[in-house]
């Protein structure tokens, strides 16, 4: 009972993790129709943030939960000015590409920066217990980041269908020669919602960098798990980045638990299944 | 027209002859940089017939290319097999991997293509990485003996002029058999699938099997460069399995030019000789990469090598109205 609570745990822990880096790539895939292999380098640009911010700089953590997002996305604002504006309307490799030459770039200023070493940030002193549940011990910190993961998924989705920009991405992800007929400023839309992908992305490597070992690593690492969490949930679709993500937490916290030989094996294996019977993913494609 | 044919031929011929008498004058350093550049040319011209020909964006075709390196390091290893059949048994193996993972990959097409390839290709990684008994798990399989070649001949291949001259008949005669079948009316019906699937489907031609012989005939040949890589470097390891290495046949075939046959094996020359000469002095290699490709992508499409035979063709074009 008490390995169960515990696997449940920590697949919900994984999972918001992962839908926080997830739910970017898909908005970005939604809206701009690229597949951003850069969004893992994102995310550990997050992480680097949050250590430089806190470690180097000594300010508190909240402050680098808000300034490494917002670094994040201003760069990401400028690289999709520069790189990515060029190609939207080439075949979907060619995007897939130059987010790959993004990733090599990204990969190697971070080494540059701040060598390949593992680098530690302390979680604030609030969050640093533990507390019981159901017989077992668990982190006032993995506490924490359900609650990022609920007030991200939720404003977003607040933000989609209330506000008016939302409703501006969506019309774009969906028609964007008519989006351009009434009005809308195609472009700067595809700006902004890189930079909002990429900040979400980023405070995911915020969130996980108190309890993941920040290296050079980290990025491709995650590129690959969200890669699988949106073919899951399928590609494109909001919900799907959020049931994607729970399935892939599940497969970890219960395959590390369960079938520790199979465990690495497993999510590719779920990843193939969903593929060959319906790939259009779980929840299918949805204008975000 | 004739004439430029003729010319490139002459050029092909006597770079192939220059080639095989590099151990002659150069020194052994170079002899290993141009080894490499032939193998990982058939590697990265095993891929394009997938990618460049057929118009699939593969990243899974380093677990083709890291079987076939598997595969003779551990004949080598178990056996003492000589090069020649450990070769050999590569290219069935890889083929034989390539018809199971392609059967379920060349369902789909595009990103969901791509994405699959990169599933089964983590999958044949990761095995790889667990299933110490077999293969020693991340350390890879090291300490097999490379001697003979077969066939009777009395090569030492341990001598890297001796490896090197082998790799390169190995490689030319496998990039004469690839440059066949990519002549060849099935070469064609790749082509013309890559251009427009749905109108060959409409003359009749089973897209999704031709798909699937194209993706099975690629890994054989990326097999290949898997095996002469594996006592080229003497080890056989997971990393060779990884799709970071699978994007590797990608930007060679990029850089040199995807739409072309010789293009991945120039992409693969400027590659390996950039990568050599950047390392001397920096060990930021992969940020120019990254510059590089994203350079390439944007503004020469056609690749280094695609963009010059456009340039001398358009020239040869407009004499010929000329005339």
């Amino acid at each position: 009972m008490e390995s169960v609570v515990a696997a449940l745990w920590n697949s919900l822990e994984l999972g918001v993790l992962l839908f926080l880096i997830a739910v970017g790539l898909n908005i970005i895939f939604g809206v701009l129709n690229i597949i951003n292999f850069a969004h893992g380098a994102l995310y550990m640009l997050g992480a680097y943030a949050a250590f430089t911010l806190t470690g180097l700089l000594g300010l508190p953590f909240w402050i680098a939960l808000i300034a490494g997002p917002l670094l994040v996305a201003v760069l990401a604002a400028v690289v999709e000015r520069v790189m990515l504006h060029n190609i939207y309307d080439r075949p979907i490799t060619d995007t897939l590409l130059l987010t790959f030459a993004l990733l090599l770039i990204i990969d190697e200023a971070v080494k540059w920066v701040w060598g390949t070493g593992i680098h530690i940030v302390e979680p604030p002193e609030i969050l640093a217990g533990t507390f019981s549940l159901l017989g077992t011990q668990q982190s006032v910190y993995s506490l924490f980041v359900l609650a990022v993961g609920i007030v991200v998924g939720g404003g977003l989705w607040l933000f989609f269908t209330r506000t008016l920009a939302g409703k501006v991405m969506r019309a774009a992800a969906s028609d964007r020669k008519m989006s351009r007929l009434v009005g809308i400023n195609v472009p700067l839309v595809f700006t902004a919602v890189f930079a909002l992908g990429a900040g979400i992305a980023a405070l995911g490597g915020v969130i996980a960098a108190p309890i993941r070992a920040i290296s050079p690593g980290m990025g491709s690492n995650i590129i690959v798990e969200s890669f699988i969490v949106v073919v899951i949930g399928g590609l494109g679709s909001f919900p799907g980045a959020f049931l994607g993500a729970i399935v892939l937490g599940a497969i970890h916290g219960f395959g590390s638990r369960f079938l520790p030989e199979l465990n690495i094996v497993l999510p590719f294996i779920g990843m193939a299944v969903v593929l060959l019977l319906k790939p259009q993913g779980l929840m299918g494609r949805s204008a975000i | 027209m004739n004439s430029w044919k003729l010319l490139a031929g002459a050029v092909l011929a006597a770079l192939l002859v220059a080639l095989w008498f590099l151990p002659s004058w150069s020194p052994y350093f170079y002899i290993f940089v141009a080894t490499e550049i032939l193998i990982l040319g058939l590697f990265a011209a095993g891929f394009n017939l997938v990618f460049g020909y057929t118009g699939m964006l593969s990243l899974g075709h380093a677990a083709f290319f890291g079987f076939g390196a598997y595969v003779v390091a551990m004949l080598a290893l178990h056996l003492e097999a000589p090069l020649l059949p450990a070769l050999a048994a590569a290219v069935i193996g890889s083929g034989l991997l390539a018809l199971v993972i392609g059967f379920f990959c060349v369902r789909l097409t595009e990103v969901y293509f791509t994405m699959l390839t990169l599933a089964f290709g983590m999958m044949v990684f990761s095995i790889a990485q667990q299933w110490r008994s077999v293969t020693n798990g991340s350390d890879g399989i090291t300490g097999f003996p490379v001697s003979e070649l077969g066939l009777g001949l009395g090569l030492t291949l341990g001598n890297p002029a001796v490896f090197y001259q082998v790799t390169l008949s190995v490689v030319v005669l496998a990039a004469a058999v690839l440059y066949i079948i990519t002549l060849s009316p099935f070469g064609l019906v790749l082509k013309a699938m890559a251009e427009n699937p749905e109108r060959v489907a409409f003359t009749g031609i089973p897209v999704r099997r031709y798909r699937l012989y194209s993706f099975v005939l690629s890994g054989m040949f990326c097999g290949l460069a898997g095996g002469l890589f594996a006592p080229f470097t003497r080890v056989a390891s997971p990393e060779m399995l990884h799709w970071s290495q699978s994007a590797e046949p990608v930007l060679m075939a990029i850089l040199g030019g995807s739409a072309t046959f010789l293009g991945p094996f120039i992409g693969s020359a400027i590659f390996v000789l950039l990568e050599t000469w950047i390392t001397s002095f920096t060990e930021r290699w992969m940020l120019f990469l990254g510059i590089v490709l994203a350079l390439m992508v944007i503004f020469l499409r056609r690749g280094l090598f695609g963009t010059a035979v456009d340039f001398v063709l358009a020239r040869a074009r407009r004499r010929d109205h000329a005339a």
